[in-house]
């Protein structure tokens, strides 16, 4: 599995234009999320794909051949912060209700709507994280549920969206890797 | 001073250099087509708007500028499909604008509305909705430069009705500046360094010299890298012209109708210099066992291509031309005539193969007709080919000199290219003598574009390889599929009578002692002549690798001096 997150210029038709990509070149998308960033214009995707490191190099250059994509970085070996988001609507009886309030509290997650026969559950953490919880609420019955996969967020200081900007439907950026040396070699 | 869109386009046009245009009209683009008649735009009517793709095409390839098609909305839009396909998978820079309905309109399924900027989403380089007349300038700016820069391709500008209409201030913008993309890329001294120690250290070397050759202007310093280092050079069907075919180092094409000899010495190779190209399946054959030996250095403009196919030991990435120039101070002046020697040596029983010796058995060959062409024209003739058979023997029997004298669509392999794409190379090169080999197949699906010769007096001929088979097809039912020419007989129209009623020239030649002179004739004759050259008609393309089989595994030609009979 290879994570990447990779910035676009917030204009139409560029979501078909990133996911188009990857079908037609024959990768599996696990999961893809957008979103604002904090600079105007500027639109984060999550990319999590099913391939093997020379699949992410090809993935990486093939979404740099998009003249909307911003900046490409491939997270999957660098520590990392990984959320994904859930909602999920269990059934709940009075019998059931307490255990299930004991769950929440052990999953550190949070009970945001109470019916008679059920309740709905927030959860964010790691995709594993989302994945236990969802399998002991089973037993109890899950009637539905709604994830948003996962959004990434490299550790530290560093920022990817440093030195990206967009005006006027032109955006200005200098890339990290503009003009230096790339080295395609192995 | 105000301006409409429509004006604001050929304004913007005739500045990014443009004087010529192919297109069709129709509703949606109908305002552009009315402001055009103000400024100083040749556009030539075509018959088909796939027709107009293949001419901006061929004109660019022809002329190494940008080639412009002109199409109204929906039908006329879906009409470029094909040719925007073909000018992706062959990297020439081609400009499409397509008329769109008015921008409240769209989504409402009006009438001849689609998607084109979704439909060919996939097929361009980039592509752009322009919906107000303040984007047009900016617009055709950015598809021009994102056209011929870095990997030229295909751009399309879909521009709606009411941004043609309506008016704005006209400012030509600045030159464009997108983050996104970035065009040039620079390899670092250390690869240099580790490609010249691979080039130094090979005693077997071969340079593959593909379409980025004529693309990035390379022949001058790939010519000066091959003498200098004493490399032979294997060229893909795309890289003909790119070194001169009567060089001692030029080895000839290579691949699926490659001579076996420039196969064998890419599987014996200790090095391969990939130039521009990109291991195309019908160049490799079977992966797995492609040039097993050899280390491999790959230079090309997109990094993408990097490890795509096969994988390489140094890949360089930036323009070819730039990155030889620079390398060539790192190579060392060498001798290497045991190598090739030893290729000289593979070529063995070639002659007695080669159909040139075959006497005249009363059979009109194509490869006998292309020969002749060749003769005839001096080898100087722009040749555009069609796809099929008749496009592997134009590659194997016409012997080119210089760049851009070979057209053809070698990606997307798109019957129908040549008529249409031979019109564009003889408009952007009016002083060149241009001829079209085309298969008696491959000339039904757009010989309307007679039509559009004939209005726009244009002067270029037509050879009809005529071998009443979609022959390339019938090969492979041939060699493969038991002899069953499941659907690839043809009945043919009478393509002489045919042209006369275009108000064209139209001959038949039936023997090889007319073709000569039927050639001479075509040329010395004003206008277009379409000759229907009626040749052998099971007659089969060697060497072939069948496909997915190793690159040595080749099907010989059969040895012609013994050759009597027309079975093959
Ligand atoms: C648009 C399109 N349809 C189908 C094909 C598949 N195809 C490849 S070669 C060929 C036969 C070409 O026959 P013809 O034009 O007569 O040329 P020949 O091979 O006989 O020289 C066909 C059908 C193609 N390349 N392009």
């Amino acid at each position: 599995m290879n994570t990447f997150v990779v910035l676009v210029e917030n204009v139409p038709g560029v979501l078909t234009r990133v996911a188009s990509l990857f079908r037609r070149r024959g990768f599996n998308i696990e999961s893809l999320t957008v979103g604002h960033t904090a600079v105007p214009g500027v639109s984060r995707m999550t990319i999590v794909v099913d391939t093997d490191e020379l699949g992410a190099r090809r993935v990486e250059a093939n979404l740099y051949k998009l003249i909307n994509v911003l900046r490409v970085d491939n997270v999957t070996s660098t520590p990392t912060v990984l959320r994904d988001l859930a909602l999920i609507k269990v059934s709940a009886t009075p019998e059931t209700r307490a255990h299930l309030m004991q769950l929440v509290e052990v999953y550190r997650a949070r009970v945001v709507d109470v019916s008679p026969s059920s309740l709905v559950v927030e959860s964010t953490g790691t995709e594993e994280k989302i994945d236990s919880f969802v399998e002991v609420l089973r037993p109890y019955g899950v009637l539905e549920m709604a994830r948003t996969g996962t959004i990434a967020m490299v550790r530290g200081g560093a920022t990817s969206t440093e030195g990206v900007s967009v005006s006027n439907g032109a955006s200005h950026t200098e890339h990290p890797t503009d003009d230096v040396s790339v080295s395609y070699s192995v | 001073m105000k301006k409409t869109g429509a004006q604001i386009l050929w304004e913007s046009l005739v500045r990014e250099g443009v004087t010529c245009v192919f297109g069709y009209p129709g509703g949606a683009i109908l305002p552009a087509y009315d402001a055009m008649l103000d400024y100083p735009i040749r556009h030539i009517l075509v018959r088909h708007e796939q027709g107009a793709t293949h001419m901006a095409d061929g004109f660019a390839r022809a002329t190494g500028s940008v080639g412009v098609a002109v199409a109204t909305s929906g039908p006329g839009a879906t009409n470029m499909v094909t040719g925007i396909a073909t000018a992706m998978m062959d990297s020439s820079p081609i400009v499409c604008i397509t008329g769109q309905v008015g921008s409240k309109l769209i989504g409402s399924d009006a009438f001849q509305e689609t998607d084109i900027t979704g439909i060919t989403l996939p097929i361009t380089k980039h592509n752009y909705l322009v919906s107000r007349p303040d984007e047009v300038a900016r617009m055709v700016r950015e598809a021009f430069y994102v056209a011929r820069s870095g990997r030229p391709g295909p751009v399309l500008l879909d521009i709606t009705k009411d941004a043609q209409q309506s008016s704005c201030e006209f400012e030509w913008p600045p030159e464009p500046k997108l983050t996104g993309y970035r065009p040039n890329h620079w390899p670092s001294t250390s690869d240099l360094e580790r490609a010249a120690e691979l080039v130094r250290a090979a005693k077997r070397p071969v340079i593959l010299a593909g379409h980025g050759i004529l693309l990035s202007g390379a022949m001058d310093v790939v010519h000066r890298f091959a003498e200098h280092a004493h490399i032979p050079v294997a060229m893909t069907l795309l890289g003909l012209g790119g070194f001169p075919a009567s060089h001692p180092l030029n080895l000839g094409m290579m691949g699926m109708h490659g001579e076996a000899w420039v196969n064998t010495a890419i599987q014996e190779a200790d090095l391969l210099l990939a130039f521009g190209m990109r291991f195309d399946d019908r160049v490799t054959g079977n992966l797995k066992t492609y040039a097993p030996h050899a280390r491999k250095v790959h230079i090309e403009i997109d990094p993408a291509e990097i490890n795509k196919n096969v994988k390489v030991d140094v890949g360089l990435v930036g323009d070819l031309r730039d990155v030889l120039e620079e390398l060539l101070p790192y190579i060392d002046a060498c001798d290497r005539t045991e190598w090739t020697e030893h290729i000289s040596h593979l070529k063995g029983d070639s002659a007695v193969r080669d159909i040139q010796n075959l006497p005249d058995n009363g059979h009109l060959y194509a490869a006998h007709v292309i020969h002749d062409i060749w003769k005839t024209t001096n080898g100087e003739a722009i040749v555009v080919t069609d796809v099929g058979q008749h496009q592997m023997w134009e590659a194997q029997y016409y012997h080119h000199e210089r760049p851009r004298t070979l057209i053809t669509s070698g990606g997307l392999g798109t019957m129908g290219f040549a008529l249409p794409a031979a019109i564009g190379a003889k408009v952007g090169r009016p002083d060149a003598e241009v001829w079209v080999v085309v298969g008696d197949g491959g000339f039904q699906m757009t010989m309307a574009e007679l039509a559009t010769i004939a209005q726009e007096n244009i002067d270029i001929n037509v050879a009809i390889i005529n071998n009443g088979y979609l022959g390339m097809v019938r090969q492979w039912q041939e060699f493969f599929y038991e002899r069953r020419y499941a659907a690839t007989p043809l009945v043919n129209p009478d393509f002489a009578k045919l042209a006369e009623a275009f108000g064209l020239k139209g001959a038949r030649v039936r023997s090889r002692a007319e073709v000569v002179p039927a050639v001479q004739a075509a040329r010395e004759s004003e206008g277009t002549s379409v000759i229907d050259f009626q040749v052998e008609q099971e007659d089969s393309v060697f060497p072939m690798v069948p496909a997915g089989a190793d690159l040595d595994a080749m099907i010989r030609r059969p040895s012609a001096i013994v050759e009597t009979g027309a079975d093959v």
